[in-house]
């Protein structure tokens, strides 16, 4: 919400003293809160009113003018003009030697045609200026200010009414009464301590008529309009407003039209108050209709717009057709135009959700509609529209009718408050005295009766004890409590998860991983691209109903893509070697239950020069080591759809799955555009807490040494480790105390489709040393039991 | 035999001085004090001397032994700690080698910010909490005092999953007060950071997934100086004690009397200019927000079952990636979600 500070000064409370700066200041630490500011003049500079002693044909041009110039200065200024409107004796605005114009023109002098030329002289579109703000000029030539109550050597940001400065507030959508120049003023003078003068709007008359005779309001759409107040003006006479009143719309950012149309839009910055004149001509018979619209209406607003209209949407209609969209724009069909002659002025409080959402539904969010969305104060219907009438008298602009039309479909009630001081002291941790509460509140105009606070209308923020506490901590200043120290009994700390989660990140870390945050809504298209089947259950994704785009439309069950997205970007990039980590969080349909669960998975991915499954499957394991998980399980799969299918391995620890790790499969990384071999484990994060080990409590240190045994041993290919492993292991019995595999051999000495495998075998007893027998006993039993069960044979 | 006593003593002496390697002195050694060695022939002829000559012979004859002993030994050492020289010196390296590469990676600067800023609240007594990012409306809104109608809760403000729009993506962090409350007795201190959601496009600042730290505080007597007590002494742990910090007055609805609290821009010390120009980090305004806070709304309490005339409370919030991009010097949010590990590697 813009405001000029001239206007404040001038009509409610007079500030002029207080810098820029200081009001801004003071207004922000009072609860509003100053987005921007700038002085109106900081555009134009060093441009004065001149007037024209001589002109003269230019001697090299069949159109140019050489003028002198009496700017205020000993001597005129000669300068060169192509302009024809110009003649000797005019006031005009003139740009002098370094001078600046809107949008940083730099004028200097110069030479045309061979003639110097001290600067320019200007037009209205030169100092950012319409046709609008100077009806009386015109656009294709100088402009001539001899009516514009100026002198020679006057700057020309006076005559433009630049000397001003306009600040835009962040209004509080809990303060409607700010959207306005009037509640602005209370809350300027109430921030320095002072009252704002009010000016009751008084309406002469006419002897014209009664408005009763000429218009019936009819308002059957009761829940969405709680007042609708209508004045009537006969003999209006359309004409520009006079200066004071464009300049005032033109520092708050509107085009001034016409005396009418310059009314509404004026009281409704005065007052917040949006307002609406139609032409009384189209208002067939006479008859105002405040209801919804029916299928299939459409109304062609003033903006030109055609519009589709819907049940739900608020119309202004006539007995025949809808002639105006309440609250947001009229209807073209019943507009004000040059001849105009009897004008129905509308001052109307609607429901603000309701033209909210029409006004969404159109695409038109107007300042009206803007400010009948915050719901207004209904209070302000009939000061507005009698403040219109006001002006209509004072500017000559028409006669004012008899009367008031005025639909009530509310219950003006008084709100009351008990002022609970201790309260409001207790909540702020302050010793603020009664009286100087009660002053703070009048200051605001809210009116105190000995205890009881009477409620003004336009303040429907305030409801409860902690509402007045507000009002009293910002008067008495927020910056001014004294800053305390609370005592509470809590215990501070992170749930095990987090912990857990923590270490997990540090030692992702340390292996070199760095960490990555990946949005959790996904595109449906990953499923594809992951070569999950159509059938799979993963698929069974939450559906964003209104998506910034079908990128980012579901949220993620499965959280690969997001690593391989990051890995391809990584990859387009040229990063040569990547090692990734993400704690992300997948949302998983469950049935029976509104919301997903929520579950967290770990995923790693690299690729790079020492990417290998290998070195993966080292770093998991070292990582399950450090969170003191359980010995995992890896099973390999052949038949994941997003993993090279002889290089996957299913991880699980006791029988629970937790995911997988291995290559991603070559036309998964062709989906994601990566030439390199990709690896990635995907681990259920939140499985992986149930399993964590308790912590670790001392064994005694063995009294005996332990024997170190090799043996290597020629086996079919198709023998896995983990078999050999597993036979070893139920084979040597209890004084095994490790085994270990430390070389795998292929080539000369073993078969084609055989290999050997060599393992290295701790022995070792807690209660004597072992003895040579001892292991010759057991590595019999190994080797008996590895050519059972493996045929594999001693090499 | 005397003499011969001193001539083995100034033989030995001398050879043991010239010797120069280990092998030398086992040499000598083996020489003079060996069992077939110098000193033991003349001992052996000991027998042919004279009761009176013998004890003083003897006596000579161990002074000379113990003498060439501890010259030996002397030796010993110092030809020992000259080779050791020798060797640390044949195995000098260039110490500005580099090491043997270690690569460690990288936390997310995000993460890191929030690390240190979960770390300081739990010293103070703040206990760290998850919730769901697909949340109730209920949650997210009806119950904050967020009504029907609100434009926060409009389908281009806010992403939803139903038709009745009972289920969306949360769009801030304050669910998570309710859902403390609900399920903990006051005493509570409670902080919520988190993922949120809403509908923007993503640019230099902004991105429809963000991060918010919320936090609560509700116990008998709170007031609004503890809140700005508890806010002003965590805000200089995170930002330095020099900071200076306002508090403003503003509008959530659930919280009451609210207020956006301010830091004064560390660049331009709150003038709002440097050189003559406009700061480039508070965009002239002088001051930086930080937060969100207010009192807890007694309407909000009592919708949790907290008695609202017992219990007080306030509330806060606070946007992570600014925090971040702030400490950080990081000047376009994109970057925070491209993970680009050219990036990732400056933290």
């Amino acid at each position: 919400m813009k405001l000029n500070r001239k206007w404040l000064h001038e009509e409610f409370v007079d500030l002029s003293h207080v810098s820029d700066k200081e009001y801004v200041e003071t207004l922000t630490i009072f609860g509003q809160k100053v987005e921007t500011w700038e002085r109106m003049d900081a555009e134009i500079k060093n441009v004065k009113v001149g007037k024209v002693i001589s002109i003269v044909r230019h001697e090299n041009s069949d159109h140019m003018w050489v003028c002198q110039v009496d700017v205020g200065e000993e001597a005129p200024v000669q300068i060169v003009t192509g302009a024809q409107n110009v003649r000797e004796g005019d006031l005009v605005p003139v740009a002098l030697h370094n001078s600046w114009l809107p949008g940083s023109v730099h004028i200097t002098k110069g030479k045309l045609r061979g003639v110097a030329s001290n600067g320019m002289l200007c037009g209205l579109e030169e100092l950012g200026l319409t046709l609008n703000d100077f009806p009386n000029a015109i656009l294709d030539g100088i402009w001539i200010l001899n009516g514009e109550d100026c002198a020679v050597g006057d700057d020309i940001n006076l005559v433009i009414g630049n000397d001003d400065t306009v600040v835009d507030f962040e209004i509080t959508n809990n303060r409607p009464d700010c959207y306005s120049i009037i509640g602005l003023a209370r809350e300027s003078a109430a921030a320095f301590g002072m009252r704002m003068k009010h000016h009751e709007p008084v309406v002469k008359g006419s002897d014209c008529g009664s408005i009763f005779d000429k218009l019936d309001v009819d308002v059957p759409a009761t829940e969405l309009c709680n007042r609708y107040s209508s004045r009537m003006v006969a003999n209006v006479k359309i004409a520009p407003s006079p200066k004071w009143l464009r300049q005032r719309l033109r520092a708050n950012g509107i085009r001034p039209i016409n005396n009418i149309v310059d009314i509404t839009n004026y009281v409704m910055l005065e007052y917040g108050q949006p307002m609406h004149a139609f032409d009384y001509r189209y208002v067939s018979s006479g008859k105002i209709i405040v209801r919804e619209a029916e299928e299939g209406e459409t109304l062609t607003t003033l903006d030109g717009n055609v519009r589709q209209l819907k049940p739900g949407m608020l119309v202004i209609a006539d007995e025949s057709k809808p002639i105006g969209l309440a609250g947001i724009m009229g209807g073209e069909n019943s507009e004000i135009l040059d001849d105009t002659t009897t004008v129905v002025f509308e001052s109307a409080n609607f429901n603000g959700t309701s033209i909210r959402q029409t006004a969404l539904a159109l695409g038109m969010r107007t300042e009206s509609s803007g400010k009948f969305e915050k719901n207004l104060d209904p209070m302000m219907t009939v000061p507005a529209v009698q403040r219109a009438c006001e002006l209509v008298e004072l500017l000559g602009a028409g006669d004012v009718l008899d009367g008031i039309i005025d639909i009530i479909n509310y219950v003006p009630d008084t709100k009351t408050l008990p002022l609970e001081c201790d309260k409001i002291n207790r909540l702020l941790g302050t010793d603020i005295s009664k009286e100087d509460m009660v002053r703070y509140l009048d200051l605001l105009e809210i009116p105190v009766d000995g205890d009881t606070i009477i409620v003004p209308s336009f303040r429907p923020d305030l409801n409860l004890m902690a509402d007045i506490a507000e009002e009293v901590g910002r008067s008495y200043g927020y910056n001014e409590i004294a800053t305390t120290a609370f005592k509470t009994s809590t215990q501070g700390g992170y749930s095990p998860f987090m912990l857990l989660e923590s270490k997990a990140g540090s030692l992702c870390r340390s292996l070199g991983y760095s960490e990555i945050i990946t949005y959790s809504f996904v595109s449906p298209a990953i499923f594809d691209q992951i070569r999950l089947p159509a059938d799979s259950g993963l698929r069974n994704a939450m559906r964003i109903q209104n998506p910034l785009g079908e990128d980012t439309s579901i949220m993620r069950t499965v959280a690969l893509p997001s690593m391989l997205d990051i890995l391809s970007r990584n990859y387009a990039y040229h990063n040569k070697a990547v090692k990734l980590y993400e704690l992300a969080k997948i949302y998983l349909p469950t049935e029976g239950e509104t919301l997903p669960a929520e579950p967290k998975m770990l995923v790693l991915g690299t690729y790079g020069p020492d990417a290998t499954f290998f070195t993966l499957k080292g770093e998991l394991e070292a990582i399950l080591t450090g969170l003191r998980m359980p010995k995992a399980t890896y099973t390999a799969v052949k038949d994941h759809p997003s993993y090279h299918p002889g290089r996957c391995a299913m991880v699980s620890i006791d029988g629970m799955e937790l995911g997988y790790m291995g290559q991603v499969h070559p036309l998964v990384c062709k989906n994601y555009g990566i030439d390199a071999d990709v690896y990635c484990v995907e681990i259920d994060f939140s499985k992986l807490f149930q399993l964590r080990l308790p912590d670790p409590t001392y064994t005694p240190l063995p009294k005996y040494p332990s024997v170190s045994r090799d043996l290597s041993v020629v086996c079919d290919e198709a023998v896995t480790v983990a078999q050999a492993e597993a036979v070893i292991t139920a084979a040597a019995g209890k004084l095994l105390r490790g085994v270990r595999l430390f070389d795998i051999y292929r080539g000369v000495g073993v078969p084609e489709g055989k290999k050997s495998m060599a393992f290295s075998l701790e022995l070792r007893a807690d209660d004597r040393t072992l003895t040579d027998q001892d292991s010759e006993g057991v590595m019999n039993k190994v080797l008996t039991a590895l050519k059972e069960k493996l045929d594999a044979i001693l090499r | 035999m005397k003499q011969q006593l001193e001539n083995i003593r100034t033989q030995a002496l001398a050879e043991l001085a010239a010797a120069a390697t280990p092998a030398d002195l086992e040499e000598l050694r083996v020489k003079w004090l060996g069992k077939k060695g110098e000193l033991t022939a003349v001992l052996k002829m000991m027998g042919k001397l004279t009761a009176e000559e013998r004890p003083v012979m003897g006596q000579l004859a161990n002074a000379v032994r113990a003498e060439i002993e501890q010259t030996l030994e002397a030796r010993k050492t110092a030809i020992h700690s000259a080779v050791l020289e020798a060797k640390l010196a044949s195995e000098a390296v260039d110490v500005t080698i580099p090491g043997n590469a270690v690569t460690l990676g990288h936390q997310h600067p995000m993460n890191m910010v929030l690390d240190q800023i979960k770390e300081i609240f739990v010293g103070l007594g703040y206990q760290v909490v998850d919730g769901p990012e697909v949340e109730l409306a209920s949650y997210n809104f009806t119950r904050l005092n967020i009504e029907e109608g609100h434009p926060s809760r409009d389908r281009s403000d806010t992403f939803y999953f139903t038709d009745d729009d009972s289920v969306l993506l949360r769009t801030q962090t304050s669910p998570m007060q309710i859902r403390f409350m609900e399920n903990n007795k006051p005493p509570l201190c409670m902080l919520a950071p988190g993922r949120v959601f809403r509908k923007d496009e993503a640019d230099a600042t902004h991105s429809p997934m963000f991060h918010q730290i919320e936090g609560l505080v509700v116990d008998e007597h709170i007031t609004m100086g503890d809140l700005k007590g508890a806010l002003v002494a965590i805000m200089k742990k995170i930002y330095g004690e020099d900071s200076v910090m306002r508090f403003r007055p503003h509008h959530f609805p659930f919280t009451e009397p609210s207020c956006e609290m301010d830091m004064q821009c560390h660049k331009c010390h709150g003038t709002g200019e440097v050189d003559g120009a406009v700061c480039s980090t508070c965009h002239g305004e002088g001051w930086i927000e930080l937060l969100g806070a207010g009192m807890v709304h007694p309407e909000v309490l009592r919708g949790c079952g907290i008695d609202p005339d017992k219990y007080s409370g306030f509330a806060f919030g606070m946007g992570l990636e600014r925090m971040a991009m702030g400490r950080m010097r990081i000047n376009d949010l994109r970057l925070i979600f491209d993970n680009d590990v050219r990036f990732l590697n400056q933290f």
